[in-house]
Formats: C-alpha cells, structure tokens, sequence
C-alpha cells in the first residue's frame, strides 16, 4: 500500500471521527442552553463546548463575544474552522477521493451522500428545534460509514489505518472533553454534590453518549471519581483512552508484521496501552488530573507522529 | 401519456428528416434492432421516465462519477448527463466496425513503428518528411526506440460517426490517453439497475470484461528487465483533473495501484512506489499524463506531475509507459487525412472503415477548394483541440469567414477542413418524451499480445435539439451502447 494511501485513510477516518464529536459537543452546548441557568451562565457552557471543540481562540479571534447562533454556526458550518462539521466532512471527502480504490463503493457512497446531503444544509434551516434532529443525523452518517467499513472492508493495512485514524482521533476528543470539564470532577467538589454538579457530571456522560451505560456498569448515581474512571480506564467503554488503546495496539500490531518489526508507534502504545491497564483512579486524581490528561494528550500526539514516520506517510 | 417512439417533435417537422436515424427507416418503420425499444419506449409513462431520470443522477452522484470543471470553484464536480434510451447496434454492423477498428489500430501501431526508425513511408513518399520531422507531436528522443511487443498505442478509443445505413466514418483516433471508458462501463451498471427487465428481452453483448481485458493487455508488455509477473500501476495527475474519477476507478477495477508522481522515484535502474513498508517496484505504468509532463528532465521541466528520470529509464527497458510518448504524431489532424493510405502502405489492404473527407490546405489544389466553399466547410488547425482556432462554415458570420481566409492564406499547412457531418440521430429521452439526438461513437481498443475491442464503447449525444456538438463541455451526454448478439 502506497504511504500516500495509508495517511489518506488515517486522516479520512480522523475527520469522520472529529465530525461525529463536534455533533455531539454541540447538542451536549445546546441541551444545556435548554435547562435552567446552573448558575454561572449558558456562556460558559458555550464556552467549554468551544474549548473542547478545539476552536475556542479561532472563535474569539474572528467573534469578540460568545453568541448562542454564531457558536452554532461556528461548529456546524463554518468553512473557515477547520475543524467544524462541514470542514470535516469536506476534508474527509477529498482524502476518500484521493484513495478511492481503497475504500469499498458502500464506504464511499455512505460519505459521499453525506457530503452532497450536508451541503444543501444551511444554519438558517436549523431554527426552532430543528437542531437535534439535525445532529442526530449526522451521528447517524457518522455510524453508517463505521458500519460500511466494517462491514465490507478488507481486514488489510487499509483497514487498520483507517482504525488508527479513529481511534487516535476519539481518544483525544474524550480526552480534551474530561480535560474541559476536569474541575467538576476534582475530589474537593465531591463535598459540594448538589444537583449542579450532577448535572454537570451528566453532561460529560452525554457528550460521549455514556450517560446510560454507566448506571448498567456503576449501578450507582454519578460519582465524578467513577466518571473518571468510566472515560479513561474502563476497557469496556467504547470511547475510553483504554478502549481505544486497544485497538490502537491491535492495529499497530498488524502493521508491525507487515513492516516485519515493531514500530517506533507500537512501543509507544505499547506503553500507553500499559500504564492504563495498570493505572488507577485514586493515584490520578492524587497526582493531578488535568496533569495526567495534559500527558496523555502529549502522547497520543506523539503515536500519530510516530505512526506517519513508521509508515511513509509523506 | 406515454413517451411514444414517434417522436413528440415530429409534428413541429414538415419535412422528412435530413439525418440518418438509427431506430427509424425514413419511410417511418422501426430498425428490427429498435424493435423492442421501441415497443418498451410506448409502454413507459412520461412521469416514469422522469423517475428513471432522477433515479440515475442519484445513483452517479452518489458513486461520485463526475467530471471536474476547470477555474469552477462553487460546485466544481459536475454530472454528464445520461440519457436512459439505450444505443443499439446490430450484431452485423458490430462485425463490420470491429473489422475496420482492428485494420485501422494494427496499421497506426505499424505507422508508429515505422516513423521511429526506418521512416519507410516516408522514404516511399507516401508523406511528406516535414509532416511529420516538423510536427510538434513527433517526438526524436522515441528514435530508434523499441517499446515491448512494438506496441505504442495500446489504448485507443476512435472516434466513429455515422451518417448513413452503411456509412461509418472515423473522425478521430484519439492514440494519446483516451479517456470516457469508465462512462461507457458506469452507464451499463446503471441501465442494469434501472430497467433490467430491457435486458432480459435481449441478448446485449457486455462490456464488464474491459478492466479485467486491460490488465491482461498491460501485463503481455512487461519492460525487458521484468522478471515474473509484472506489476503495474495507474498514474494520475491528482484528484483535481477532470477525468480524476476514471482513473481511480480503473485502478480499482483492476486491483492496481492508483499513483501520483509524488508517490514515484526511481532507484538503481528501476521505477518504485513508495509503500507503507518502504517502497515496491512498479514494471508498467498505465499514465493517464501527458507526455510533456511525464518526465521534467526530459520533457517539460517545470512538471511536477511526472517523475526525473522517468523515461531514459523507459528507454533502458526498465519499465513500460502505456501509452508510449510520441503515439500523439499518428493522431495529428495534418496526419489524419494520410491514414487511408498509411493502412495501404502497410497492410496492402483498402481501409474498411472511411476517413471524413479532408481538404489539407498544404496543398495548392485543395486550398482552393477549401477558399471558395469556407461557407460549409469546417475548417480545423492541426495542432488544436477542443474547439479553439476552428471554423464552422454554416454557422461563421462573413467577416469571421473573410478573417479566416486571411489565417489560412497566411499558413496553408496549418489548417484542415472537412465537410459539415450529417451525424445519426438516435432516440433520446428529453423530459417531454423522446426526440432525435445527435450521437458519436467510441470504441474502446486494447492492444497487446492480441487486439482487444469491447462491444459497443461510449456513445455521446448532443442533448440540445439541433445540435451537433456531443462534447460534454457543451451539453452533451452519454447513453448506454448496445452490440446485440446474433
């Protein structure tokens, strides 16, 4: 497989991925412009959306001040945030083109008609409440093109580059969405425990579609050490650092013997992969949890690099 | 309301019709080879149809078939229209053409040969030395070069257009990078999936085989240094060119690599990809670049859509270039009107299939000619394409006329003219039922060990009433191309 091919496809499933959360951050930041104000304002939530989206300063840059609409608009639809829906979608679409031959003709339909469907979409039709139907749906093509993949794609170097792309990508987004709201979950607001905070812990869970599965896990209301350990070490939970690692190691693994030798990227989540099945809660939150976050942001950077090096991306 | 087979624009008609129609004899009876289209078009609703129709765009937008419009930034990915009324040829009239495409390839692939070493036709004066040392498509750093098997053109696709029940007129060879195949095998797909009960009630002859015919035909031109099975790649310019879609799609039908120039470098005498796991040797390389941009030390230095080095290696029998450079020379339209004696010249056999009548104002005579009937002639430069530096007669208002005059007089040998051609008609759907078309024919030819002809190829239609432009820039489409079998 051409190295060209190999980054096309990490970086086509990375941008689906990205895509999907920026629809889930974004109906998490309108839910909660739904609800009572919890105290400290909705800005603040459209804040953190935005910080969690990675766009926060681009905003900022371009809007001197946090407006509801412009937020959305922003996030969904604007061509110049690299990383909004549409964005997304587009650069998505343009490495599909680019590897066409790689990717089954269900795959390339599911994001080609999403792409064509997307664009006839303005933010001007999404007033009064067509917001959610609207996010749901592009969770929806999000899941289609999954389902595609692994429905009809040969288990080859393709399919694990483009697993890499996700997972890499995913593992960050769970990892900046904890990182955003890391100081509800610190141990000294346990004391606090009110409905604010309950809420709050909700909205993490929901922002990775979690908030139900974890009762069937915790059995128990939400507990921000739990929440904690249910995103970054439950091996069970499809959006965990461990999770991911996983099948970052497993794809790594694959392409290390088609390479014939271990890669630089293996050792490294190797490591990773290591320190999570043997970390625990207490010891993170002991040591800092936006710390242990930062780092593990760092290193997660550190196996896409290794991964572009070890496999002749450029 | 039905979608008659009699045409909703005949009443608006008075006259019979000036053009050859290949579903309806002039005395108004069906073709036996339309005889069920025919029937079927009557049973199809208006509403039906436009269904159909919507159906089909769905279906090529979805799979992405479509065709870049250059400097159009908004919606640069564009849809050829497709017509749903099938083509059909009958299986007589396939034999014929097949016979005359075969004879006609064979000979060019010989005049290619020829031209790059002993210039034999040239010698017997049968051409004229500067036609061809002059021309701009010749290409010296190909003398005296023997490309595998002395295949240059192994993908052709001829232009054919029809203006009578038996005359068949080649109007292009088109030995360069053909393109449209990929049109040609998506309209049958689609036509499957749309109106399956029509093949049914057919024998059409299929064209699915062409991918897997193309590999079979690069892989009998391994290079000399290739041992074992050779490994072959597609080369494309990149996801912006226009024809981007055929190229993937080829590779993907074949199971081959789809490389751009950035993915190449050669190494220690040999061409290779760079790969995941370092880098794999490429041995024939189907590019869909032109020659001047293939290779920057040879060819056109600022290219970087080709690879240094690229064709001394080709020379030093290191990989095979499928099209060879240099096949552009025998599909030159000053060279065009030698074909017919070029196919005698060589094969010691009148050609089968005719050349458009062509007046080359290099000569005196035929200059004159060409002066005093500009008013329904289409004058052509040799070296353009697509439409720039020509004349179209008929159309030409007097000064246009008068200042072409002037261009002609000025550089005889530059310019070609050929008849205003009576393009058939074939039925079209037009969204108020069915209407007479203009279509062109062609052909895709493989050639390597032995000659390849798919049955059918690409027909374009020139959607617009009256017009005779099939060109997809200019509103033309496609439609599915039926060979019947016996």
């Amino acid at each position: 497989m051409l190295g060209r091919t190999a980054a096309s496809l990490y970086w086509m499933s990375r941008y689906i991925e990205r895509a999907e959360n920026i629809a889930r951050l974004t109906e998490v930041g309108y839910r909660i412009s739904l609800t009572p104000d919890t105290g400290f304002g909705h800005r603040e939530d459209w804040k953190s959306t935005l910080v969690a989206a990675g766009g926060y300063d681009d905003y900022m840059r371009r809007h001197s001040e946090i407006k509801p609409e412009k937020v959305k608009h922003f996030l969904l639809f604007d061509g110049d945030n690299p990383s909004s829906v549409r964005s997304c979608l587009e650069t998505a679409r343009n490495n599909a083109r680019a590897v066409r031959t790689a990717l089954t003709r269900e795959m390339w339909e599911a994001l080609n008609s999403t792409y064509i469907d997307f664009a006839s979409v303005k933010s001007a039709d999404l007033g009064s409440g067509k917001l959610p139907e609207f996010l749901d749906w592009v969770r929806q093509r999000s899941a289609l093109f999954r389902g595609s993949m692994l429905g009809t794609l040969l288990r080859d170097e393709g399919f694990h580059f483009s697993q890499l792309g996700a997972f890499i990508e995913r593992a960050d987004n769970t990892a900046r969405i904890l990182d955003v709201k890391y100081y509800v979950l610190l141990p000294t607001n346990e004391a606090v425990g009110g409905d604010i905070d309950a809420f709050q812990w909700e909205t993490i869970l929901r922002s990775v579609s979690a908030h139900r599965s974890y009762r069937h896990v915790y059995k128990d209301r939400y507990r921000p050490q739990n929440v904690a350990d249910f995103l970054i070490l439950r091996p069970e939970m499809p959006r965990s650092f461990c999770f991911c690692y996983g099948w970052i190691e497993r794809s790594l693994e694959s392409l290390s013997e088609v390479v014939g030798k271990p890669t630089p990227s293996l050792t490294e989540a190797h490591a990773i992969l290591k320190d999570l099945k043997t970390g625990n809660m207490d010891a993170i939150f002991q040591s800092g949890l936006h710390e242990f976050l930062t780092e593990f942001l760092k290193r997660n950077n550190l196996v896409s690099a290794h991964i572009a090096d070890d496999f002749h991306f450029n | 309301m039905n979608i008659q087979a009699n045409a909703v624009e005949t009443g608006t008609k008075p006259n019979p019709p000036a053009f050859f129609d290949e579903m309806r004899s002039s005395d108004g009876s069906i073709r036996p080879a339309y005889q069920k289209i025919a029937e079927w078009m009557n049973r199809q609703s208006r509403g039906g149809m436009a269904r159909k129709q919507e159906e089909a765009e769905a279906i090529f937008r979805r799979l992405g078939i479509t065709f870049a419009v250059y400097g159009d930034t908004a919606s640069n990915e564009r849809l050829i229209p497709f017509d749903l009324i099938p083509r059909v040829i009958a299986a007589q009239e396939w034999r014929f053409l097949e016979r005359g495409i075969e004879q006609r390839v064979r000979a060019l692939n010989l005049f290619l040969y020829d031209i790059y070493h002993r210039q034999e036709i040239i010698r017997a004066g049968r051409i004229p030395a500067d036609l061809i040392i002059g021309n701009e498509a010749f290409l010296p750093q190909m003398m005296g070069f023997d490309p595998p098997g002395k295949v240059y053109s192994h993908i052709v696709g001829t232009d054919i257009v029809r203006t009578g029940e038996n005359a068949f007129f080649v109007l292009e060879d088109n030995l360069r990078t053909p393109s449209g195949v990929s049109y040609m095998l998506e309209d049958r797909e689609a036509m499957m999936h749309l109106f399956p009960e029509l093949f049914a009630a057919h024998r059409v002859a299929p064209v699915e085989r062409y991918p897997e015919m193309l590999r079979q035909t690069l892989e009998s031109v391994p290079p000399p240094a290739c041992k074992g099975d050779p490994t072959i790649a597609v080369l494309t310019p990149g996801i912006f060119n226009s024809a981007y879609f055929e190229h993937s799609f080829l590779a993907d039908q074949m199971g081959v690599e789809l490389v751009q120039g950035s993915d190449l470098f050669i190494e220690d005498g040999a061409l290779y990809m760079r790969t995941v796991t370092g880098k794999e040797r490429i041995d024939v390389l189907y590019r869909r670049v032109d020659d001047s941009f293939l290779d920057p030390l040879a060819f056109r230095s600022d290219s970087t859509l080709g690879v240094p080095g690229l064709f001394d290696l080709y020379r030093a029998g290191g990989v095979t270039i499928v099209n060879a450079p240099g096949t552009g020379i025998a599909d030159d339209k000053a060279v065009y009107a030698y074909v017919p004696d070029t196919i005698e010249f060589y094969t010691g056999e009148k050609p089968i299939l005719s050349n458009v009548p062509t007046w080359r104002c290099s000569i005196p005579d035929e200059c004159g000619h060409v002066i005093d009937n500009l008013h329904e002639l289409v004058v052509k430069e040799v070296h353009g394409s697509g439409g720039y530096g020509m004349l179209i007669g008929p159309h030409a208002t007097k000064a246009q006329r008068t200042e072409f005059e002037k261009k002609i007089k000025a550089k005889p040998s530059n310019y070609i003219a050929q008849p205003t051609l009576n393009l058939s008609t074939c039925p079209s759907n037009v969204g108020a039922g069915s209407a007479p078309r203009h279509v062109d024919l062609r052909p895709f030819v493989l050639i390597g060990d032995k000659i390849r002809i798919t049955p059918g190829g690409l027909t374009r239609v020139a959607l617009k009433k009256g017009s005779l432009v099939v060109n997809s820039s200019q509103g033309g489409g496609t439609k599915d191309t039926w060979v019947l079998e016996d």
